[in-house]
């Protein structure tokens, strides 16, 4: 059949109205044909013999009468081994290639293969001749890095299929089959190692979605301890500009114990992702020896590369952590930010005249952002292993005015809410997480009543300097003062974590709760300390022992040493020491 | 020859609509009108429906003006005869010198590929303590002065451009008081950087659609002499009228408004100029440093609030300094870690100012009234110190003075306990007496 063409009929921003001769399909994409670019594009309104593109690239130049073509495809995106350690702009373009072939600046209307598909994959067969196989499931693997990279049924195929031939053990390139399978109807597929799928449908290949429970380790204690996130589960990121999302989200991605991390730059600074691109490669992962890239997939849609593929760049993102779930992985995506993606949405929304709702987003903003968490999840494969996807989105509200439509509409879906807080931030307590206004409906690793007994202190602690601001320190009693000081201490050696130091960066669960107790003999402890200059003074001490100790490695001498320390100054003080 | 047209169909705002065929979208046309000649942009083509924005503005303009468009988009002069001239928001002298019409070059091209980026690594020193130690500038760095009228931003931004050293600095000027443009001029020709500068200008007079250009000029040009190995330095002043004059194109444009009436890719916009600051693996960099006022001295603007989300920081100048609080430089950690810098330099960074918050609260106290403890006489005379001796923009010290300043400060007014400081430096950086 021959495909379907146009020609533009209108251009405004990157929104370009084709009248069309033949049969097209909503989200599908199209090319438009200017000299020998050809830019890429996507259905999003189809009227009478009109289609509606959103353009991924600059339509400079675009002229009425210009040719447009076609694909029969929806945006989608190719999966198959190769795809870890790659940098893909937001429509899975390699962004390495496309700089060794152009040079400095991102040409327009090109296109480039996402993986190689000339390099050999040594395959190892797993299905027998005779199996009865259905989409997910695996009939071979390859290694990748450290993973036996599955290669399974395509999620596309419907229904049971037996297998009819598996290729030997031995190397092969994506484009060569391994395998024929036939349908319940009889008809006979080839198999390769690598297929497409469409980026805004989820991959739904498993047994089932599992509720999830599990504590996912990021390292980070305030997270780990006071607002945890599951394996499987969403959290969000909001904050004012500059209180430190993206650090965050850096030192997560670092430190964050999962086997694959997929990191979507949505519309923000490209510079960031620079960052991760060059020290990736030469930061080791202590869980497996190799480097963090050797783990990472970096999606990279930056502020001033085209907002439609901004938009696309999240789906690209979640697509490819779904894909390694299914091969029985915990992997954790982190999109920053996800209210770039919220105005590219706004963007086109505006461009298609839609009526608006707050602030101008359009009314499906809440159902979009829902539906993108949703993806997220912990499930059973059909083969019985569990395996999770683990969704956390920065959010920048304007003004850092949390009640605003993309901060809400996520409120509503994720499981832990991190909310960071321009004041911290501004004293530089980091992670600027609030530690009274964050929640996490997931369950940590610390004793539950632990964490809420240091809690009330932490809350207390705050009412009393809210207090101290009213009534003055002369206006405060001891023993208020001595919760002010355990607040305080508290907030400084446990919740605030530098993320710029090895050691202290990233405190393993044991070590949490480790540290924890100790933290907490402090907070139990009646402190024999007669008046606030002296309290002031030992809580000071205190502190400085125990920001020495975060930054001692656990497995060092010094470290027990340091505890000794910070044992004997405590004992020193105390005049009884509750709970021991 | 291409074809004139001399029909325009409607007129609203500063956008004017013709019929004309065999445009390409965003290209250039000249408009002759009683006035004299006018550059137009393509903004909105519709089957024949061509709609420009006109740079001098609509007023004047009579319906069976002349039009004649020029085959392609925006376009600049890229020479080393630039160097020293002062040019308007069409790209034309705005000096007495001559025209220049060779190697016209595109503006607004595209992006950097992420890939080729670099981690910036090299710092550029102002002897402003409140930049190099606390909020140190980088190569390839994007950042605001956030301010308000009044404030001696533009004699900020001189300064630095001045004292920092770079091949060359290109001045943007939107929407800049003639009064202001002069200072400039001045300060740099009194400076010597007259010859190493190029000027964008676009006055409080001159036409609005014309201010819309000239980031896009300015950083055009400067990419052009980055490539060729320079180091350049873009001042952008202010950009809250760039943003004001995109607002006026869009409602006249009918878009629909996302936050006090500003279009909702004003976020896009700005970003898609900002993000040309960058180093050039091999060759040169723009670092870009602008103005932005904030209306009502609120931050929570959308202008202010969209650049802080896109730059790499910002530096609030408020009552003539810089102000410790919100001013960031988001690369600093780049240039101030010990590998870099003298390693006590975060330390002091981060420990003066937590002791300059503290010593905020304990003035708040003061002022109601509470009775000073021994503490907060401490902190009361640190503050006071660290205002007169780091924040006070007339000093003009060396960073590795400034951090020796750093530590006769605390030592003046602390034990080494109450600094909050790492053992390990403090024995080595504590003033010995
Ligand atoms: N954990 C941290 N430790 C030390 N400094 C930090 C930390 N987090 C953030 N910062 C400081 O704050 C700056 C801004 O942080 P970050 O870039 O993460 O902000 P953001 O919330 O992502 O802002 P935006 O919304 O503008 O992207 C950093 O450059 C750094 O100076
Ligand atoms: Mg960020």
């Amino acid at each position: 059949m021959k495909p379907t063409t146009g020609k533009i009929i209108g251009v405004s921003g990157n929104m370009v109205t084709v009248s069309v001769d033949g049969n097209i399909m909503q989200n599908e994409v199209a090319y438009i044909i200017k000299g020998n670019e050809r830019l890429k594009s996507e259905i999003v309104r189809i009227g009478d013999g009109v289609a509606f593109l959103q353009v991924f690239e600059s339509t400079k130049g675009l002229t009425i009468g210009d040719d447009v073509e076609f694909s029969g495809q929806l945006l989608s995106v190719q999966l198959g081994p190769g795809l870890l350690k790659q940098i893909y702009d937001g429509l899975q373009n390699p962004l390495p290639e496309l700089a060794e072939e152009f040079g400095f600046f991102l040409p327009r209307g090109v296109e480039f293969k996402p993986l190689d598909e000339t390099k050999k994959w040594p395959f190892t067969p797993a299905a027998k001749v005779g199996d009865t196989v259905i989409a997910g499931q695996s009939l071979g693997s390859v290694p990748e890095g450290i993973f036996d990279h599955q290669i399974m049924v395509p999620f596309t195929m419907k229904g049971e299929f037996t297998v009819e031939e598996v290729a030997k053990a031995g190397d092969y390139s994506i484009v060569e089959n391994i395998a024929r399978i036939k349908d319940e109807k009889g008809k006979t597929h080839n198999i390769t190692m690598s297929f497409r799928w469409p980026v805004k449908i989820a991959i739904e290949a498993y047994k089932e979605k599992i509720v999830p429970n599990d504590p996912l380790v990021t390292q980070a204690r305030i997270i780990d301890t006071f607002f945890p996130v599951a394996k499987g589960g969403t959290f969000c990121i909001p904050g004012p500009f500059g209180a430190g999302k993206t650090v965050l989200q850096h030192v997560l991605s670092r430190y964050s114990q999962v086997d694959i991390v997929i990191v979507a730059a949505c519309g923000e600074r490209a510079g960031e992702v620079v960052e991760l691109l060059r020290e990736f490669p030469e930061l080791e992962d202590p869980r497996t020896g190799k480097t963090l890239m050797d783990r990472t997939i970096i999606i990279c849609n930056t502020s001033s590369m085209p907002v439609a593929a901004r938009e696309a760049s999240v789906y690209t993102a979640v697509t490819l952590g779904e894909y390694y779930r299914q091969m029985g992985l915990d992997v954790l995506l982190m999109a920053d930010s996800t209210s770039r993606w919220a105005q590219a949405m706004r963007e086109l929304s505006g461009r298609l005249e839609e009526i608006p709702g707050e602030e101008a987003f359009p009314a499906y903003l809440e159902s979009r952002i829902a539906e993108f968490y949703e993806r997220s999840g912990l499930v059973e494969l059909s083969n019985g292993k569990v395996a999770s996807l683990t969704i956390g989105g920065t959010v920048s509200p304007a003004g850092g005015n949390f009640e605003e439509p993309v901060t809400q509409a996520t409120l509503k879906v994720v499981g832990a809410f991190l909310g960071l807080s321009r004041d911290r931030a501004n004293a530089r307590r980091f992670p600027s997480i609030h530690p009274l206004e964050s929640w996490s409906k997931y369950k940590s690793f610390i004793d539950p009543e632990e964490i809420a007994a240091s809690r009330v202190m932490l809350q207390r602690g705050n009412d009393v300097g809210q207090m101290m601001m009213v009534v003055g320190e002369e206006g405060t009693s001891n023993d208020d003062f001595q919760l002010y000081l355990k607040g305080e201490f508290l907030d400084n050696v446990y919740l605030q974590q530098n993320s710029f130091d090895n050691v202290d960066a990233g405190t393993s669960k044991e070590r949490q709760q480790y540290v924890f107790n100790m933290v907490n003999r402090v907070l139990k402890t009646d402190f024999q300390l007669d008046d606030k200059e002296k309290a002031r003074g030992f809580f000071n001490h205190l502190r400085q022992l125990f920001i020495d100790w975060n930054y001692i490695a656990m497995d060092s001498a010094e470290f027990k040493a340091q505890e000794n320390a910070i044992d004997t100054l405590i004992k020193e003080n105390s005049g009884n020491e509750k709970g021991l | 020859m291409r074809k004139v047209y001399n029909k325009i169909l409607s007129i609203s705002g500063n956008v004017i609509t013709v019929k004309a065929s065999n445009v390409g979208y965003e290209e250039l046309a000249e408009i002759t009108t009683q006035r004299g000649k006018s550059l137009a942009q393509v903004i909105k083509l519709d089957n024949d429906l061509v709609s420009l924005q006109v740079f001098a503005g609509s007023r004047g303009v009579s319906v069976s003006d002349e039009i004649q468009f020029l085959g392609h988009p925006m376009q600049v002069t890229f020479s080393d005869n630039m160097l020293g001239r002062i040019f308007d928001g069409a790209g034309n002298p705005r000096d007495k010198g001559p025209q220049l019409t060779d190697n016209m070059i595109e503006v607004a091209g595209p992006s950097v590929n992420p890939a080729k980026r670099i981690i910036p690594k090299r710092m550029i020193r102002t002897n402003i303590p409140m930049i190099d130690i606390f909020n140190s500038l980088v190569v390839s760095q994007k950042l605001p002065i956030f301010s308000v009228s009044g404030e001696p931003y533009n004699e900020l931004l001189a300064r630095i451009a001045l004292q920092a050293e770079v091949d060359m600095i290109i001045l943007g000027g939107i929407g800049l008081k003639y009064d202001e443009y002069m200072k400039f001029k001045n300060t740099l020709e009194e400076g010597g950087a007259l010859s190493r500068s190029i000027f964008f200008m676009n006055t409080a007079s001159d036409p609005i659609v014309e201010s819309l250009m000239v980031p896009d000029l300015s950083l055009a040009v400067a990419e052009k002499f980055a490539l060729k190995g320079k180091d350049v330095l873009v001042l952008l002043s202010d950009m809250t009228n760039f943003a004001d004059a995109m607002k006026e194109i869009a409602i006249t444009m009918e878009q629909v408004p996302s936050n006090r009436g500003y279009p909702g890719d004003l976020y896009s916009q700005l970003a898609a100029r900002y993000e040309k600051a960058v180093d050039f693996e091999g060759a040169g960099s723009i670092t870009v440093l602008a103005v932005t006022t904030m209306p009502g001295d609120d931050v929570t603007h959308p202008v202010p609030d969209n650049t802080g989300y896109i730059t790499e920081g910002q530096f609030y100048l408020h009552h003539g300094s810089i102000d410790p609080f919100g001013s960031l430089s988001r690369l600093k950690q780049q240039v101030n870690d010990p590998k870099s810098s003298r390693k006590d330099h975060r330390a002091i960074m981060d420990g003066m100012i937590q002791l300059y918050a503290q010593f905020i609260e304990t003035e708040e106290k003061r002022s109601m009234g509470f009775r000073m403890s021994n503490w907060d006489q401490k902190l009361l005379k640190y503050g006071e110190q660290f205002k007169a001796q780091m924040m006070n923009l007339t000093v003009n010290i060396p960073l590795e003075k400034a951090l020796d300043r750093g530590w006769e400060i605390l030592a003046d007014c602390f034990t080494t306990d109450e600094t909050r400081m790492r053992t390990e430096l403090i024995n080595e950086f504590w003033p010995k007496n």
